[in-house]
This record gives structure tokens, C-alpha cells and sequence, in this order.
């Protein structure tokens, strides 16, 4: 695959973040052409994934959110979120969907939510170093 | 205000406005509660989606919440006007076969 742009930010796992992330994020994506559903997908997934450093990785702490957003001349955008949060034990746990540690208002529906609105998810953890989540969307774009 | 809220003939209508995150939750439910637990004559709760503009699974959340507190209380839960989107991430937690859940009427393009 042949990269023709990138975009790399950093900022505070504020929960205040949660907007202008998925809003940057899709903003620089769009460059690709895509339609107002395309870009839905992408805020949606990139909200679960930065939701989830604020709510899980750093807990009642604050750390730093790192996202990687790359396009691809195939009509590829490939946007890795980590963390150097708790990190995750079981992953495969994890990714069931309706499972949630944390109960409460939270539905446990962060990575299914995450799969059915891209094409390809990987998640990487280590307990006490963090968590990398990378997301692929193949972009049909407004000829379709 | 994230959230209007009007009362008519048994029904407390919580009309929601913006986008709802991790970050706007917490707001939108105090606003809904408050009104909704000091509106004992209330025998349904509808949450109104036509202003949303954006929801994430933590509207998911939101409206299981919404129906644990009104169904502890014997009242129904309805959610109305959700985008394709909202009622398709709405779905995948099962709601739909607790409470009633419709899909906004989409513009003809
Ligand atoms: N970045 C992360 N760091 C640590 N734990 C995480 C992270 N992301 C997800 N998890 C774990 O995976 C679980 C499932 O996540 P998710 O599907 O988004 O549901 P929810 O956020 O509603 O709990 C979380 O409850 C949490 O235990
Ligand atoms: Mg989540």
C-alpha cells in the first residue's frame, strides 16, 4: 500500500478531548473522498477507541493519548490509537461483545461497535504498558 | 441545555440536543433524572433523538440506564427518532426487546 498523507497528535486523556479528536481525525480522512456515512464510521470508531484510553488505560489519572492516522492511495485510512495505560489480560475477553469490567452506564459495546464499522481491528496490549488499537477502512467514497 | 424536557398527558419527553459522548453523559442524565423521578404522574419516558448529532456506545448506556431506572419504578422506556446509525449501534445491546426503539424518518435524497 502506497501512504500519501499522515497525521500524528498527541493530547491529555480529558474526557473534553473526546470531540475534537474524532472530529480531527475524520476532518483530515475526508481528504479521501468519502460520504457524510464513511465519515460517520470514522468518528464513531476513533470516539470508542480515545473513550476507552480516558475510561480504562488511565482510569483517575491523566496520560497521554498518541493517534496515528494514515491514508492510503488504494482508499485506505489506517488510524492506530494507544496508550501507556494498565493494558489489557485478556483480550479476546475483551472484544466479546457486551463485556465491560467496569459496569454501570458502560454497555461493553466499545469494540463491537469499533469492528462493525470498519474493515479490519487489532488490539495490542501488555498489562502495565499499554494498549494499541489499529483500525482499517477501506473508503468506497461517493461513486460508489 | 443538552436536554428539553416537556410533560403531557403521562408522558415526561426528554428532547436530547448535541452530540452524546463519555464527556456529555453525565450532564444529559442529571437533566433527565431529576425531572423524571420528580415527575411521579410520569408513566412513560421518551428519550428524543431528533436532535443528536453525533452518539457513540455511551448512548447505549444512557438509555439502559434510563430503562433500569424507569422499569425499578413499573414505567416504560420509549426512544424515539433515532438517525440509521443510532438505532443500528442501539441494536447490537438487545434493547429493542425491552423497550420500544424508532428510527428517525430519513430526508428523500
Ligand atoms: N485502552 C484500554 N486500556 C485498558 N483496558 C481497556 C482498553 N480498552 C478496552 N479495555 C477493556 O476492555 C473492555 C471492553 O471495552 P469496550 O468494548 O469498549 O466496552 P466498555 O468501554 O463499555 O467497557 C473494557 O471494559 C476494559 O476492561
Ligand atoms: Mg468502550
Amino acid at each position: 500500500m502506497k501512504k500519501i498523507n499522515e497525521l500524528k497528535m498527541v493530547f491529555d486523556s480529558r474526557s473534553v478531548n473526546e470531540s475534537f479528536s474524532r472530529v480531527a481525525v475524520s476532518a483530515f480522512s475526508s481528504q479521501l473522498d468519502m460520504t457524510v456515512e464513511e465519515l460517520g464510521d470514522i468518528k464513531t470508531v476513533v470516539s470508542e477507541a480515545v473513550t476507552n484510553c480516558i475510561v480504562h488505560a488511565y482510569k483517575n489519572t491523566i496520560g497521554k493519548i498518541y493517534i496515528t492516522c494514515s491514508v492510503f492511495e488504494e482508499g485506505i485510512v489506517r488510524i492506530t490509537v494507544r496508550d501507556r495505560g494498565c493494558g489489557i489480560e485478556d483480550v479476546e475477553k475483551a472484544r466479546e461483545p457486551l463485556y465491560t469490567s467496569v459496569g454501570g452506564d458502560r454497555s461493553g459495546l466499545g469494540f463491537s461497535v469499533m469492528e462493525s464499522f470498519s474493515d479490519k481491528l487489532r488490539v495490542r496490549s501488555k498489562v502495565g504498558v499499554g494498549t494499541t488499537v489499529t483500525i482499517e477502512k477501506r473508503i468506497c467514497g461517493k461513486t460508489k | 441545555m443538552p436536554v428539553t424536557l416537556k410533560f403531557r398527558n403521562g408522558t415526561l419527553t426528554a428532547f436530547i440536543k448535541g452530540d452524546i459522548d463519555h464527556h456529555t453523559v453525565p450532564e444529559i442524565r442529571e437533566m433527565i433524572d431529576d425531572c423524571f423521578v420528580s415527575t411521579e404522574n410520569a408513566q412513560t419516558l421518551v428519550l428524543d433523538f431528533s436532535d443528536v448529532t453525533f452518539m457513540d456506545s455511551s448512548g447505549v448506556g444512557l438509555v439502559m440506564g434510563r430503562y433500569r431506572l424507569a422499569s425499578g419504578k413499573g414505567k416504560k422506556l420509549r426512544v424515539d427518532n433515532l438517525s440509521r446509525r443510532d438505532y443500528m449501534i442501539m441494536k447490537m445491546s438487545g434493547i429493542e426487546k425491552l423497550a420500544e426503539i424508532n428510527q428517525r424518518k430519513e430526508a428523500v435524497k
